[in-house]
């Protein structure tokens, strides 16, 4: 069966959406407020609260697109590191090595890592479970092994330091942007980015093809009994979810002035699963709550000790044993739960 | 290439292969029996080195001691093990891969900054003992007596656990639950407690390696989470579970990583992570072990 049969096939489309609660009171658009909210930073907060949403923004888009393999699809990769780190590299040696410009450089780290996934991708749907995430682990160490090795390309342990930021001379032209700096203006380019891309993966899970993964993720064998198949799903969530990655990667390369082999090294992979898990991966807006409020808990708990992988350590544990559902779900459940009380 | 150039690679690839056999062979033992990848035995491991550095100081500040003191931290690691299992473990074996992956990934952030907390970020070492100071002379190599030491304790230990697991009645017990545990339960045998061993043991392994490895390599923080990928690569070799697997496993990594450096300089690195990934694709359940 062709994906095209088989999304006109699969479970009449807005079924599933209507079946499931909201979780935020409806008729505020929450997602745009947001989004101006986080426009306004390099006007009203100071430099750092940039550098702060800069991260913030680039982590949210590498955990949503981990989310659309862990959450969606159901597949617990660990090394998802490997199609970030591609990513970060394609783009910057791309602008480093060859002068390409970022509207170029950009794509072409999207198109690289989802390459990338697609290869890798090919072997690890064949894979189940444990066995699936030990081989996503390897090729991202593999990735690792590669950039920590190959001087000549990925400057080995040295790195790729001093990756030039993108031409943004234009938008001094636009009234208001005259006196941002690089670095502001780079947020705000980001910002837009990645915005647009959770747009593109929130109307990806949206979709009938969204819904067939979710599908998988639920009931694998029943799926595969409908006459879906399985693992063409599942290898396309696989290199949607790296492509996206890779774009995250890219702005990441960016906005850290370089490209560095401990970026993929394989403990960088259960960061972003942390982060997924800390907001919520049954959420749509898990990752990103995730994201944020570990970049938020880093900073306050950076400044009171350097002990902050056993904060971490202890987050998770609280996380695991407490709130499996993460924030988001915690969110959610006192939302039900206030709204059973005013009903009541 | 001259064959004592290659024996001594050859020599080479066999202490590394010996000393990730006693890392890795406490791994696969857990996943054997209990289904759990552990990324904290790397944790456990550095425990066991810090540990014993620690006994030394204690014991006898200028050297020597320091079978005891590398006896001590096994047990002090093994103990660890114990009460993580009874304390945490034990409430996340009914739940997804994930969170146990997580769990112990926790684990690792945890005993990481506590080692930091505790030791410092400073390299410690530790002097061999005196009585395998020594070298000598082989095939016109030099042996130092420790890595020969290290040489033979590994297919000692190998045979310890065969000998425990074919010949006893806990053996009998762990085969069995490897099989199949609700069974087990269900005739009766106190399948908690057996897990309890058997993580306990596990740490106990991880902590002896760490312990004998400090004559040779500096304490330094962050040997946990190298050390656990090299030892994931060989129990995946040898097959998740299988104690010969995880031997043997431990052999062809050894030498894939010593004679991969005399063919692709640089890239020996990479060679043994793309053995791990054909593997995983050709035979997921390694070369010696059975599917799941």
């Amino acid at each position: 069966m062709t994906i095209a049969e088989a999304i006109t096939n699969i479970l009449p489309q807005r079924a599933a959406t209507a079946l499931r609660h909201r979780s935020v009171p409806e008729g505020i658009p929450w997602t745009l407020i947001v989004f101006i909210a986080m426009a306004t930073i390099p006007w009203v907060g100071s430099r750092y609260d940039t550098f702060l949403a800069s991260q913030i923004v680039i982590d949210a888009l590498f955990a949503v697109s981990l989310n659309l393999l862990l959450g969606t699809t159901g597949l617990v990769s660990f090394g998802h590191v490997a199609y970030f780190g591609v990513g970060a590299y394609v783009c910057g040696i791309l602008m480093k090595t060859y002068g390409v410009p970022f509207s170029l450089a950009f794509p072409a780290a999207g198109l690289g890592a989802a390459l990338f996934a697609l290869i890798s991708g090919f072997f690890c749907v064949r894979l189940i479970k444990l066995y699936f995430a030990m081989l996503t682990l390897a090729f991202s160490q593999i990735v690792w092994a590669i950039a920590y090795k190959w001087n000549d390309v990925t400057g080995g342990d040295q790195g790729l330091p001093e990756i030039p930021y993108p031409n943004l001379d234009w938008m001094s032209a636009v009234p208001g942007f005259a006196d941002l700096s690089i670095g502001a203006r780079f947020y705000l380019l980001t910002l837009v980015l990645v915005a647009v891309s959770l747009a593109v993966v929130h109307r990806i899970i949206r979709s009938p093809f969204g819904r067939v993964l979710t599908t998988i993720r639920d009931n694998p064998e029943r799926a595969a009994f409908l006459g879906i198949n399985v693992r063409l799903y599942q290898l396309a969530a696989f290199v949607i979810a790296g492509g996206f990655a890779g774009f995250a990667g890219a702005l990441y390369g960016i906005f850290s002035r370089g490209v560095f082999a401990d970026y993929v090294f394989w403990s960088k992979s259960a960061e972003v699963l942390i982060m997924t898990i800390l907001g919520g991966a049954g959420y749509f807006w898990g990752p990103p709550v995730g994201a944020a409020v570990l970049v938020w808990l880093n900073q306050l708990v950076t400044d009171y000790t350097q002990y902050w992988s056993f904060v971490l350590g202890a987050i998770l544990l609280v996380l695991l044993f407490g709130f499996p559902g993460g924030i988001v779900g915690g969110l959610d459940l006192l939302w039900q739960r206030l709204k059973r009380l005013r009903n009541a | 290439m001259s064959p004592s150039f290659l024996f001594s690679q050859f020599m080479g690839g066999l202490t590394t292969a010996m000393f990730l056999f006693l890392i890795a062979s406490g791994l696969s033992l857990v996943f054997g029996v209990m289904r759990v990848i552990n990324f904290a035995h790397g944790s456990f491991y550095m425990f066991g080195a810090y540990l014993a550095w620690q006994a030394v100081q204690w014991l006898h500040p200028t050297g020597g001691r320091f079978w005891l003191a590398a006896l001590l931290a096994a047990i002090g690691v093994g103990l660890l093990g114990a009460l993580t299992e009874r304390i945490f473990f034990r409430s996340l074996y009914g739940r997804e891969e994930l969170y146990q992956l997580l769990f112990t990934y926790a684990l690792v952030l945890i005993l990481g900054d506590a080692a930091k907390f505790l030791w410092g970020t400073d390299q410690l070492s530790v002097s061999t003992p005196p009585a395998l100071a020594g070298s000598v002379q082989v095939f016109g190599t030099t042996q130092p007596l420790y890595t020969l030491f290290i040489i033979c304790i590994g297919p000692m230990i190998a045979f310890a656990l065969w000998l425990a697991l074919n010949r006893t009645g806990a053996g009998r017990m762990v085969r069995a639950a490897q099989m199949d545990r609700e069974m087990l339960d269900a005739l009766g045998a106190n399948v908690a407690t057996l897990y309890t061993a058997m993580f306990a043991l596990s740490a106990f392994l991880a902590g002896l390696s760490g312990a004998l490895v400090t004559p040779i390599q500096s304490i330094v923080p962050g040997m946990d989470v190298l050390i656990i990928v090299q030892a994931f690569i060989v129990v995946v070799i040898g097959g998740m579970g299988s104690l010969w697997g995880t031997f043997w496993g431990s052999v062809i990594y050894g030498q894939v990583l010593s004679f991969g450096i005399l063919i692709f300089p640089g890239f020996s690195l990479f060679s043994v992570f793309a053995l791990m990934a054909v593997i995983l694709i050709v035979r997921p359940w390694g070369l010696f072990g059975r599917p799941l």
